[in-house]
């Protein structure tokens, strides 16, 4: 960390941190900004793509979205703090196949209803138990060596990863009860029960991050750890906290897959890891921590669905769309960081 | 002075974590040779040294960024681009190979200083500038190939080179190709010159303090124009010796190497937060994730045990380290406090 | 002297930002090889002034000479080339590089390309060490030197770049008596070279003991410079506020008021040992030493930061045993750190969120749940309370000035309720009219029966605030003095000897 400058001479750090602040007051013109931009898209392309505006597109926005969601808000809450958690899918996947297997090995062909049912229970407390110890695990070595989070969570994803690579021996496992798979994909009022789960935990993580000790303290301690030390805060205890916290949202990522893709595999979803912090920088998140907000995440995430889907029924490639996420978060960063310099051109 | 002899060997210890390394190394290897037989055999050696030219070439370009004071997740996706582009060149245009080599060299380099652009001018942190490119080029790459290899390389480009080659007492021929040439070629020369030249000696200054450097008059715009743009030409330049060694393109070869790669490096002792690292301690944080992995597969340990080893390797290496500097500090607190203990 | 000529001359510089003007026609001097401070609380215009003069900030108007020639273009490289060097108060050194190579890091600087030799760099360097006769392994990483040692180096590096005139800021700001000595030997040194040195300062005390001349800056001009033999710190202090500080003596005797806190015995090796002392309620105690005394490391005990290895606290008549500084805090005392930018405010965040930090357990309601209404309401309250001047108290704290900064500091702890506030060195960067105000909610909070326990260095400051004062070194407690019945000077002297 830099050492926070002083009096003095010092006027260019002095600048800079002006600069900072200007950035940060600009934050709730930036969720305009990207609430405008979303808006943009949709009127786009239903204006180009047919059928673009239909129930349909809907439906399949509140398929796809929850997963890549939920991985997004376990990533966000380390990122506040300024870490990472680089093993959330790792996560995900270790604990989806957890609870596979334990629902095809337990549940016998001839089971009764009232059978199944504990079963799953049980796994799905196995899947949560799992998550707490990885989540502990990995707070205590974030908290208690001082190693920096994305050096930690590299080790335990490639950990996570290797056991369940190493068990699996890299096979999917499938074989969900369907009792599951049909509680997983009902509907509320016509709203999958998925993205019911998205927007739940969504409000859940966000009001803790916004209205609680645990989040004002995750904020605090994102900007000045020492300094959250000395007014009182436990930030060790903090810290095992969040990567609990982001350990425990993997947990219902991991539900949510077993729902969407009827199996698990320790290499499902391996390229959302880079899309998360791409959407969450996207949505206004300060990569080295203390500013960030779950509002804007979700924006940034209905952004990058929906030129996923737009750009697939237009006939484009997955690939291509991936290329253009990465051209928006650049174009989404520029604008704020340059912002500033244009306000200054103007007013000369 | 403050500190007395013994907490100067100490410290010593811990301005070099190679040291630290090449114990570990030295013990690892040591407990494979006496269980396995051929671990320590000279065309093992060989073997593993052209497996991980690779990786090593792709290394001592990270290595620069790092010390810069940077973070660059997009070299592999470089690697690809430009090998990819290259090959493109090769067996559609049919042009000469110094041609080819040079306009892969010069693809590389240029997406390198893509991202110094996005850095330096329009002011993105790095690991958020080069995660973007990383996305946007390894996806063009696979919308325009379509995934699709290229098996026809022209034979300049697969042919095996030879440097020297001899064979062994038991009959086993052991050769040293180029890969392992230009490897060595490009670690001497990221060695020398970011130790003996001025340029190389202002990267590590500005990845100390960017401030103090930019206020002694070192530029700093033109420093992450050398350093990333010095990382993708590394990455091209692997990316070549890659299809030189596997005989084909296949556009997502090297893809998720680039984590191995930061994980060798930082074992190794190179800093995230810049100014910190050596050329041989890269090479030894190399040198100890291919060792752990051919020794557990001669030991006949399935392969899938190996990214387990890995996690372990990372945790235990970046917590010693970690502690054991904290450690020094703590005891300079008292040093230094007025004497009555 | 046989050359009158100043090294330095300013003739009507003026530079204006936008509407506001900085400097405002300054005429000033530098002589060869003169020791000059330069004084001005925070924002007179004196960065600005040494920002002209190495060209960084191109003055609107005047003219810069040096050595007697017209300098009509001054850009840094230029400024540099004429031997005017800056230390900048945070040294701007490169931690993980050698002494040798910090020293002589000019010579990467000459050509790209160029091979570099280790020995010459180390030639450079140790020509310099010697001029300044200071011994230093060469090799040794920087960071692992002390802020004293790294000083020498900045200083090394300046004279290796063919320093004539050296400006420091706040030079002394960190270094412990005995380093402050040494670096005054050093700069007698580079005064018999012929080389000038402008201390850049709003501390007085220093002034006084180092300089021949004094420059005096307030609101962008010039009040005027003296030789050091005609002004005194009070003067001093008058012309750069403007105001009179009253100095009158507060103390009162609180020996029968009940015993609020009780140390006795308290030890930590290495830190400090032995340490005795009651304080009364409603009692400022004040405890002076320099930086190394063992103060801080004392305070942070008492504050629960660190376990005493030794001894016992007790506080309103029942033994403390504090693990934690949350443990210190619920028993009622509280801490405002030295380091206000590092471990007081956190700059970033929003002023509101700074001041609920140590109390948002107690605000959170149902589920945790801390209420934006009562979270709001004990911002302003607070901000009324201490008259901080905000904008809202959801700017971020970086936008105040560094007394109101403080004052967010007071009100974080003081929300707490505490019963026994310390304070470590409160005043350190806050200009004198906001000084005033910390001491007048110090008096406020003595008043409403708070112990109030004050660290500091400057004598002045404990005198006219404190009822006891106790004298701290090297990690005991040496002598007990009451405001009035010693003088302030004989208070200065014994703590200084």
């Amino acid at each position: 960390m830099a050492e926070p400058s002083t009096t003095g001479l010092d006027g260019a750090n002095r600048g800079l941190a002006d600069l900072m602040t200007r950035l940060r007051t600009g934050l709730p013109g930036g969720h305009a900004g990207l609430a405008v931009l979303l808006l943009a898209l949709i009127l786009g392309f239903s204006a180009f793509v047919p059928n673009f505006l239909s129930a349909g597109t809907l439906q399949s926005f509140m398929y796809q979205l929850p997963l890549l969601g939920l991985l997004s808000l376990a990533m966000i809450v380390p990122l506040m703090t300024g870490g990472l958690n680089l093993a959330i899918i790792a996560t995900t996947n270790q604990c989806a196949l957890l609870m596979v297997w334990i629902m095809r090995t337990m549940i016998a062909p001839d089971a009764g209803a009232g059978t199944v049912f504990a079963i799953i229970l049980l796994a799905l407390l196995a899947g949560l138990a799992l998550c707490l110890v990885i989540g502990l695990i990995t707070g205590f070595l974030v908290a208690y060596t001082g190693v920096h989070p994305i050096l930690v969570t590299l080790g335990t994803k490639s950990l996570i990863d290797g056991i369940s690579i190493y068990l699996t021996r890299g096979m999917a496992l499938s074989g969900i009860p369907d009792a599951f798979a049909k509680a997983g994909n009902a509907t509320l009022l016509g709203v999958p029960l998925i993205f019911v789960i998205l927007i739940v935990t969504a409000v859940i993580v966000g009001v803790i991050l916004k209205r609680t000790a645990f989040g004002i303290s995750c904020a605090m301690i994102g900007s000045n750890i020492q300094a959250t030390r000395y007014s009182t805060i436990d930030t060790r205890r903090v810290l095992v906290g969040v990567y609990v916290m982001s350990s425990v949202t993997c947990f219902v990522a991991a539900l949510v897959m077993l729902v969407t893709f009827n199996s698990a595999s320790a290499d499902y979803a391996q390229s959302y890891l880079l899309v998360t912090i791409l959407a969450a920088v996207l949505g206004g998140v300060d990569p080295f921590g203390g500013f960030g907000t779950v509002g804007g995440l979700m924006l940034a995430l209905a952004i990058l669905q929906i030129i996923s889907s737009g750009f697939n029924q237009f006939g484009l490639s997955n690939y291509l769309t991936v290329a253009i996420w990465g051209a928006i978060l650049i174009l989404v960063v520029m604008v704020q960081t340059l912002r500033p310099h244009f306000r200054q051109l103007l007013s000369k | 002075m403050p500190d007395d002899r013994s907490a100067f060997s100490l410290k010593a210890l811990r301005r070099r974590p190679e040291m630290w390394l090449l114990a570990v190394i030295l013990v690892v290897g040591t407990v494979f040779a006496l269980a396995a037989r051929d671990f320590l055999s000279l065309p093992n050696i060989i073997d593993l040294l052209e497996t991980y030219s690779v990786q090593s070439i792709m290394a001592m370009g990270l290595f620069v960024v790092l010390v810069s004071g940077g973070i660059d997740i997009s070299f592999a996706a470089t690697a690809s681009v430009a090998q990819y582009c290259a090959a493109l060149i090769a067996t559609q245009l049919g042009l000469p190979a110094p041609l080819v080599i040079v306009a892969g060299l010069l693809i590389g380099t240029a997406l390198g200083c893509v991202n110094a652009a996005l850095i330096h001018k329009m002011r993105i942190t790095s690991i958020i500038a080069t995660i973007a490119m990383m996305s946007i080029s390894f996806s063009l790459l696979m919308y325009f190939s379509s995934g699709k290899s290229i098996y026809t390389l022209p034979d300049w480009w697969t042919d095996r080179i030879v440097f020297y080659q001899t064979e062994t007492a038991v009959g086993d021929l052991v050769r040293i190709t180029l890969p392992i040439v230009t490897m060595m070629v490009v670690a001497l020369f990221t060695w020398a010159w970011m130790t003996r030249s001025s340029i190389g000696r202002q990267l590590y200054a500005m990845g100390g303090n960017p401030e103090a450097a930019r206020r002694i008059g070192i530029g700093i715009g033109k420093l992450h124009f050398v350093a990333y743009g010095y990382l993708g030409f590394m990455a091209a330049l692997a990316g070549l010796v890659q299809a030189h060694r596997v005989g084909e393109s296949v556009p997502n070869a090297m893809y998720n190497t680039e984590l191995a790669v930061l994980s060798a490096a930082v074992l190794g002792g190179a800093s995230l937060t810049g100014g910190i690292g050596t050329v041989p301690g890269v090479l030894l944080g190399i040198v100890l994730l291919a060792m752990l992995q051919n020794g557990l597969n001669l030991l006949g340990v399935s392969s899938y045990f190996f990214q387990i080893v890995i996690g372990i390797t990372i945790l235990i290496s970046t917590s010693i380290t970690v502690l054991s500097s904290r450690r020094g500090r703590r005891h300079r607190i008292i040093a230094e406090a007025p004497g009555n203990g | 002297m046989a050359d009158e000529t100043p090294f330095l001359r300013l003739t009507g510089i003026s530079k204006r930002f936008g509407g506001v003007k900085a400097l405002d026609g300054i005429d000033w001097d530098v002589k060869r090889g003169e020791i000059h401070c330069l004084v001005g609380e925070n924002g007179c215009g004196k960065s600005t002034l040494i920002k002209a003069v190495v060209g960084v900030h191109a003055p609107s108007s005047g003219t810069i000479e040096i050595d007697g020639a017209d300098v009509p273009v001054l850009d840094p490289a230029r400024a540099k080339a004429l031997g005017i060097q800056v230390i900048f108060q945070d040294l701007s050194l490169f931690p993980n590089l050698s002494v040798a190579e910090n020293i002589a890091i000019e010579n990467h600087l000459e050509h790209a390309l160029k091979p570099v030799r280790k020995e010459r760099l180390r030639g450079v360097a140790r020509d310099v060490l010697r001029r300044l006769n200071f011994d230093l392994d060469l090799s040794t990483i920087v960071s692992d030197l002390s802020v004293a040692e790294r000083q020498i180096v900045a200083i090394a590096r300046g004279l290796a770049a063919q320093a004539r005139l050296i400006f420091m800021d706040e030079p002394t700001a960190s270094l412990t008596r005995a380093e402050v000595n040494r670096l005054l030997a050093i700069v007698s040194r580079l005064k018999a070279d012929g080389i000038a040195v402008v201390f850049v300062s709003h501390r007085l005390d220093e002034v006084v003991e180092i300089a021949e001349r004094v420059t005096v800056m307030r609101d962008g001009r010039k009040v005027g410079t003296w030789p050091v033999a005609e002004v005194d710190q009070k003067r001093i202090a008058h012309l750069m506020t403007g105001l009179d500080i009253d100095h009158s003596i507060v103390a009162r005797d609180m020996g029968d008021a009940p015993e609020l806190l009780h140390v006795e015995k308290l030890s930590r090796r290495g830190e400090f040992a032995d340490i005795d002392f009651t304080l009364h309620q409603g009692e400022v105690l004040g405890i002076i030493g320099l930086l190394g005394s063992g103060r801080t490391e004392l305070a942070l005990t008492l504050f629960g930061m660190h376990r005493a290895d030794a001894g016992a606290i007790t506080l309103d008549g029942k033994p403390l045993r504090l693990s934690s500084n949350r443990d210190a805090v619920e028993a009622g005392i509280a801490y405002v750190s030295e380091d206000r930018l590092g471990l007081g405010v956190i700059l970033p965040q929003s002023i509101g969120d700074n001041i609920i930090l140590a109390v948002m357990k107690q605000l959170a309601g149902r589920f945790g749940l801390i209420a934006t209404k009562s979270r709001q309401k004990l911002a302003d309250d607070w901000v009324k309370r201490l008259s901080i001047k905000v904008a809202g108290t959801d700017r971020p704290v970086q936008t105040l000035s560094g007394g109101n900064q403080q004052r967010v500091v007071l009100a974080k702890w003081l929300a707490t309720r505490p019963k026994v506030l310390i304070l470590d060195s409160p005043t350190v960067g806050v200009d004198i009219k906001n000084k005033q105000g910390i001491y007048e909610v110090v008096a406020e909070l003595a008043r409403q029966g708070v112990g109030v326990i004050l660290i500091s260095d400057e004598v002045s400051e404990v005198f006219a605030t404190c009822d006891r004062v106790l004298h701290m070194r090297s990690g005991r407690i040496i002598g007990a003095e009451v405001p009035g019945q010693v003088s302030e000077h004989e208070m200065e002297e014994r703590i200084y000897a």
